[in-house]
């Protein structure tokens, strides 16, 4: 074996991945200059918000209820060891609305939506109907593109506010039926102590993660190889590179918004 | 006027087309006939621009197609063409009249919808098929049905030129017929400019005025279909005549 093939496949993966990062971004670049472009094709986004945003709403409001459930308990124990049981509710607030409100339904839009965008515009590539498409003159970046990126930027906040909500709630039936809180003075506490800034900063996030969502769908499904096999890879690396994007962006936000 | 200019299209290591020359004239009927996998529907492609011609010219009308950079313009190109797909290639989260009309219910052709439904039904009629098929998706159909529906979606809104990728395989031979029939009515009656891809060669004398054989990646033969039958070169012979024998190698 050469000595220098670890070094060749390192560069080679290096390239390859500086490769994918120009591709994508050469994408959003397309993505935003024909949203900014008539024709917008208003029906579809219709159709999109109502696809990625109100059917995604038992996913998620289930996810955030059983994780705000689950967090009241951790904190509870956890506030235990320094006899501060009593901050559950300012707590799970925060942890909801800053970020797992926003960050799970990023996640579980990413696994619900990402994965059905790639397949549906790879199953279209394999099957010459984006060439249809382009051949009865409309572009598949302003009639397939756009309006799921659209639609996605704006169900996500709005799927986030029902998702923190929802959380939130998932604490209080927690701490009110089995850890013995006081209701009305959960509800207090979460009301009082939340800050503007909290709930508008997760939901601006949650705003990126949708774009983030459809745009990595809309992306791995155009570029789907051949075959079914191709618009399996496709939707796999939709799921990957979306929930992957969704974190990493997560924490650059994290860091923009709450370090002074 | 359609002229391909010594047209190159490779594939990785896959040459498909090593220097294509082809004149279409308007008006008038061109079928291309040739193996399995010569590179047929990529030349089709390479016409609308949908594949990008490695080297060489497409020429509409003496114009570089190439040269159509702008969006308005890509439209204009492309708002005097139709196209049936081999697959059929129907939008399937679309309905049949949908479908169709696709081209009449948005951009520059848009018109009411109710016209434009009458219009698919009638364009529907035409290729056979009954206006309770309107309603159905793609999905609900056969796959000839299929064929027939991106057939009528092709000629739907009256393109000066018209490509055909296969249009009667998968057809039973009344309908086939029928489809013979309707693609000349297209050429004679609205004076289109088809160029139709086609296996079964009692389509091929049909529908064309000219005959174009694809081999090598090159026009191995090409002429008026009256010429076809008498023509000598053994390639073009073993072709029409459908024999195992000869030069043409079964396994490609
Ligand atoms: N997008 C593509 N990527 C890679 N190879 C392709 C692509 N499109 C076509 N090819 C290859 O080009 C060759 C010619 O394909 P084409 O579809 O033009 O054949 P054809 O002459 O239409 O055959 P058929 O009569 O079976 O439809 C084939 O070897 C095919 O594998
Ligand atoms: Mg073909």
């Amino acid at each position: 074996m050469n000595p220098l093939s670890p070094v060749a496949a390192v560069g080679r993966s290096t390239l390859a991945l500086l490769a994918a990062i120009g591709r994508v971004t050469l994408y959003t670049g397309a993505t935003l200059s024909h949203l900014v472009r008539p024709p917008f094709y208003f029906r579809e986004f219709l159709n999109q918000l109502m696809v990625i945003g109100y059917f995604s709403l038992p996913v998620v409001g289930l996810t955030t209820l059983f994780t705000g459930g689950a967090l009241a308990l951790q904190i509870y124990a956890g506030g235990a060891r320094f006899n501060v049981e009593a901050v559950v509710p300012q707590i799970v607030a925060i942890g909801i609305v800053r970020e797992l409100g926003p960050v799970l339904t990023g996640l579980m839009v990413a696994g619900r939506v990402s994965s059905a965008i790639a397949a549906e515009i790879g199953t279209m590539k394999v099957t010459e109907q984006i060439d249809a498409l382009v051949t009865l003159s409309t572009n598949p970046m302003k009639y397939l593109t756009v309006p799921r990126v659209v639609a996605a930027t704006i169900a996500l906040p709005l799927l986030a506010a029902v998702g923190n909500v929802i959380g939130i709630l998932g604490g209080y039936l927690v701490s009110v039926l089995r850890l013995d809180f006081n209701g009305a003075t959960y509800i207090r506490n979460t009301v009082e102590f939340l800050e503007p800034s909290d709930i508008i900063s997760g939901l601006v996030k949650a705003a990126v993660f949708g774009f983030i969502v459809a745009l990595m769908g809309c992306f791995h499904g155009m570029a789907s190889g051949r075959g079914a096999q191709g618009v399996g890879r496709a939707t796999t690396n939709a799921v990957v590179s979306a929930s992957i994007l969704i974190l990493a962006s997560n924490f650059i936000l994290t860091g923009v918004f709450f370090t002074e | 006027m359609i002229e391909l200019r010594d047209v190159h299209k490779a594939f990785g290591s896959n040459k498909v087309l090593q220097g294509v020359d082809l004149k279409i004239d308007k008006g008038t009927s061109m079928v291309i006939i040739g193996g399995s996998g010569t590179g047929k529907s990529v030349t089709l492609k390479c016409v609308l621009g949908l594949v990008t011609p490695d080297s060489g010219q497409v020429l509409l009308e003496g114009q570089d197609v190439a040269s159509n950079r702008s969006n308005a313009e890509r439209d204009a190109f492309l708002a005097r063409f139709g196209m049936l797909f081999q697959g059929g290639a129907l939008f399937d989260s679309l309905t049949v009249w949908q479908n169709v009309a696709f081209r009449l219910l948005r951009g520059s052709l848009k018109k009411p919808k109710e016209e434009a439904r009458a219009i698919a039904v009638e364009k529907l009629r035409r290729v056979g098929l009954k206006p309770e098929t309107a309603d159905m998706f793609p999905a609900e159909l056969s796959g000839g049905m299929q064929k027939r529906v991106g057939l009528a979606r092709a000629i739907a809104a009256e393109p000066e030129i018209i490509f055909f990728d296969e249009p009667t395989t998968g057809l039973d031979p009344i309908m086939a017929g029928v489809i013979n029939e309707l693609i000349r009515e297209i050429v004679v009656e609205m004076g289109a400019t088809a160029m139709t891809i086609t296996h079964d060669m009692s389509s091929v004398r049909a529908i064309a005025d000219n005959v174009a054989m694809l081999h090598g990646g090159v026009i191995h033969w090409t002429g008026p279909v009256s010429e076809m039958d008498d023509a000598s070169d053994p390639y073009l012979r073993q072709f029409i005549n459908g024999s195992a024998e000869g030069p043409i190698e079964a396994v490609r």
